[in-house]
């Protein structure tokens, strides 16, 4: 990659012509060079998925197994894509757990004790995550506390607050239809495939036309085939799961029928969109990216530092307060034990396993999703063969400092060769 | 050398406290020229930088810019006048490519997206005005560039915002000898372009292959300022270590600093 030689003609920074082959020597390349990206969660949620399936063929490839995995995991993925923000920054946010409590216990208050409607109900919950959200960042960033203390003050502080609004322990119903339906209900089979060609139409779209604007230009592109490539990989997996979300998974059909996609699983892809849109293709998402790699050097390009840091606290509460909800909807209620427990540190687990660097800068929104999809399925597997909970706290802690192993040996390895 | 210099400080005081830093500094930089600034540790070099970038103000001088007065309050006022500083830690962000780097803070968007080809061309045109081919892709993470390529992206920059002077903060102190002379070569070409370079400098030889001029300070005074051609090594090194070498520098004993005639404190117009 890193090459001095001179080129004798033509302007600066011409490569020649990218092949398909020479595309994927590029990303051979990169990682022997220590840029891992989401490798290794693909490669686990691929290890992971095989052992289980040979272990317990029948429970775990069940068409409902495959179900339960996302409404499992959507609400520690939602938490985890919020937190990959402040780990840009190579920040942390302990509390992001307890604030989706917080947030839940807020949500069941408005729409169960106040009687309120479900989406006002939802809007005070985002609101209080934003709250809690600015107040952390305004800590962090103008008072200078390290985030680390801010966050642990906040884990503590918001676990209380929960009780308080729960009032001791007691548990609030939520019974409202609409929000029961986010982690319950599945959308009309024949909905999830208009919305699959949909995404994939649109993907396709964004694509094809991103790549003539640059051919057009006279800029390198990637060849026509790897676009072919991923727009089809991106049809083939959803297709799949929709197919399979799609089955009939009722054990007595003549009772109920139970098929279709979640209704969670939208949701988070809509967020993964709008989120990742952000991230690339913003300035204030480049901004991150530059406050995370050099803070100094963003302080010299004239970026607002400060309100940076204090935004990504804010984009990491209000995704809490959207776990925080649809944890209560698959609960059906609020406890003083949403959001805590091992909630947080799955969803921390869930970013860096998915290749977020804990040392900021490096990281990206499906991350979180591919991380969250590795810890629901260790969860939901070690969970069919029947092993107790310590077993999975302590599997679920090994694999987190695997994946924190890999996120500081890859560093190490892209020191060395120069290719971070 | 041309008539009116692009950049002309009179009289320039800083203080901290009560360390008097610079002391009555005058420098003229001109269009088409390096006017290497030379001086000890603690000459007051990076202090100088600073107030021509407007990072510190001055206690008291005359900036005149094309020969206007101006005023320099903020980075932005020099930024807008089109002063660039090429610090010596190089201000880029390893994670980012050098495309991102280059436009890093002022990026170029359309509606609210960013626009990236027009982005890759401007870049890939400022590079080949400058004709950096060391480069192979403009979309590689600038955390796998050399020293020298590091360097290269961040006076290419410096220079893609329609700069007329370009500050440059010891840009060789870390680069070994092929990069120091891809990196001198760069300089001299932003002159040879119409700039005016001003390049900070603890080696000789470095001064001596691009400068045209050379800027001696020394405690905090400039002692001398004279063309390249009129002076030679050995007289730089006494200039920088002693503030005098024969007719030049300071003209009394310059050991006995602080207690010299002190015109710019009554100098008018003073900048604050």
């Amino acid at each position: 990659m890193t090459t001095t030689a001179v080129r004798k003609d033509g302007p600066a920074a011409v490569t020649p012509t990218p092949t398909v082959g020479g595309h994927f020597r590029n990303y051979l390349s990169r990682v022997r060079g220590g840029d891992v990206g989401a490798l290794p969660a693909v490669l686990g949620l691929i290890v992971l998925c095989t052992v289980f399936a040979i272990m317990r063929p029948s429970s775990f490839l069940s068409a409902g197994n495959f179900a339960n995995l996302f409404t499992q995991g959507a609400a520690v993925t939602l938490i985890a894509m919020g937190l990959v923000f402040v780990l840009l920054l190579g920040e942390i946010d302990l509390s992001a757990g307890f604030a989706s409590g917080v947030c839940a216990a807020v949500l069941a208050n408005v729409v169960t004790v106040l009687g309120y409607p479900w989406w006002v109900a939802v809007l005070a919950a985002v609101a209080t995550g934003v709250v809690i959200g600015t107040t952390l960042g305004m800590l962090v960033a103008k008072i200078g506390i390290p985030s680390f203390v801010v966050t642990l003050a906040g884990f503590l502080a918001f676990q209380g607050v929960v009780l308080l609004l729960v009032k001791e322990g007691t548990n609030i119903a939520v019974r409202d239809e609409v929000l029961i339906a986010i982690a319950n209900r599945n959308l009309a089979p024949l909905l999830g495939w208009s919305l699959t060609a949909l995404a994939v139409i649109g993907y396709a779209a964004v694509q094809l036309l991103r790549h003539r604007n640059r051919v057009a230009r006279g800029l390198i592109t990637d060849p026509l085939a790897v676009v072919a490539l991923r727009i089809g990989g991106l049809a083939v997996i959803l297709g799949t799961a929709v197919y399979v979300l799609n089955l009939e998974r009722s054990r007595n059909v003549l009772i109920v029928s139970l098929k279709g996609v979640p209704i969670v699983v939208p949701i988070i892809a809509v967020l993964l969109v709008i989120w990742t849109f952000v991230l690339q293709r913003t300035s204030y998402g480049r901004h991150i990216y530059a406050v995370g790699g050099n803070r100094e050097a963003a302080r010299r390009a004239g970026i607002g530092v400060d309100r940076i840091r204090i935004s990504v606290f804010v984009i990491c509460s209000s995704m809490a307060a959207i776990g925080g909800i649809v944890a209560a909807s698959r609960a059906n209620s609020v406890d003083p034990n949403t959001g805590g427990s091992n909630v947080l540190l799955y969803a921390v687990g869930a970013a860096v396993i998915g290749g977020t660097s804990l040392f900021g800068g490096k990281g990206r929104v499906l991350d979180a999703v591919l991380g969250g999809a590795v810890v629901a399925v260790i969860e939901n597997g070690m969970g069919l063969m029947g092993y107790s909970a310590g077993v999975k706290y302590v599997v679920t802690g090994v694999v987190l400092l695997l994946a924190a192993s890999v996120d500081a040996l890859s560093r190490r390895r892209a020191a060395a060769t120069g290719t971070r | 050398m041309s008539a009116t210099p692009l950049l002309e400080l009179r009289g320039i005081d800083k203080s901290f406290g009560p360390v008097q830093v610079l002391r009555d500094v005058a420098l003229t930089v001109h269009p088409g020229e390096v006017t290497a600034l030379v001086g000890d540790n603690g000459a007051g070099k990076s202090t100088l930088v600073k107030c021509i970038s407007g990072i510190h103000p001055t206690d008291a001088g005359e900036f005149l810019f094309n020969g206007e007065p101006v005023h320099i309050g903020s980075p932005r006022d020099a930024a807008t006048l089109g002063i660039e500083v090429v610090y010596q830690d190089l201000a880029l962000c390893d994670n980012l490519d050098i495309v991102q780097n280059m436009f890093l803070g002022r990026e170029k968007r359309s509606g609210i997206v960013l626009d990236e080809p027009t982005m890759e061309q401007l870049a890939a045109e400022t590079l080949a005005g400058l004709s950096i081919r060391t480069v192979t892709s403009l979309r590689q993470h600038v955390s796998s560039l050399s020293g020298g390529q590091r360097q290269t992206v961040a006076i290419a920059k410096a220079v893609l915002w329609n700069s007329k002077l370009v500050i440059l903060d010891e840009p060789t102190a870390a680069l070994g000898v092929a990069q120091t002379a891809q990196v001198l070569e760069l300089v001299r070409r932003l002159a040879d372009n119409g700039l005016a370079v001003v390049l900070i400098s603890h080696n000789m030889n470095d001064v001596f292959a691009v400068s045209d001029r050379i800027a001696a300070l020394y405690l905090g005074q400039m002692v001398a300022q004279v063309k390249t051609t009129d002076i030679t090594h050995a007289q730089v090194v006494e200039l920088i270590t002693a503030g005098r070498s024969g007719g030049l520098g300071l003209a009394t004993d310059p050991g006995s600093n602080g207690d010299g005639p002190q015109a710019a404190d009554s100098i008018s117009g003073g900048v604050r």
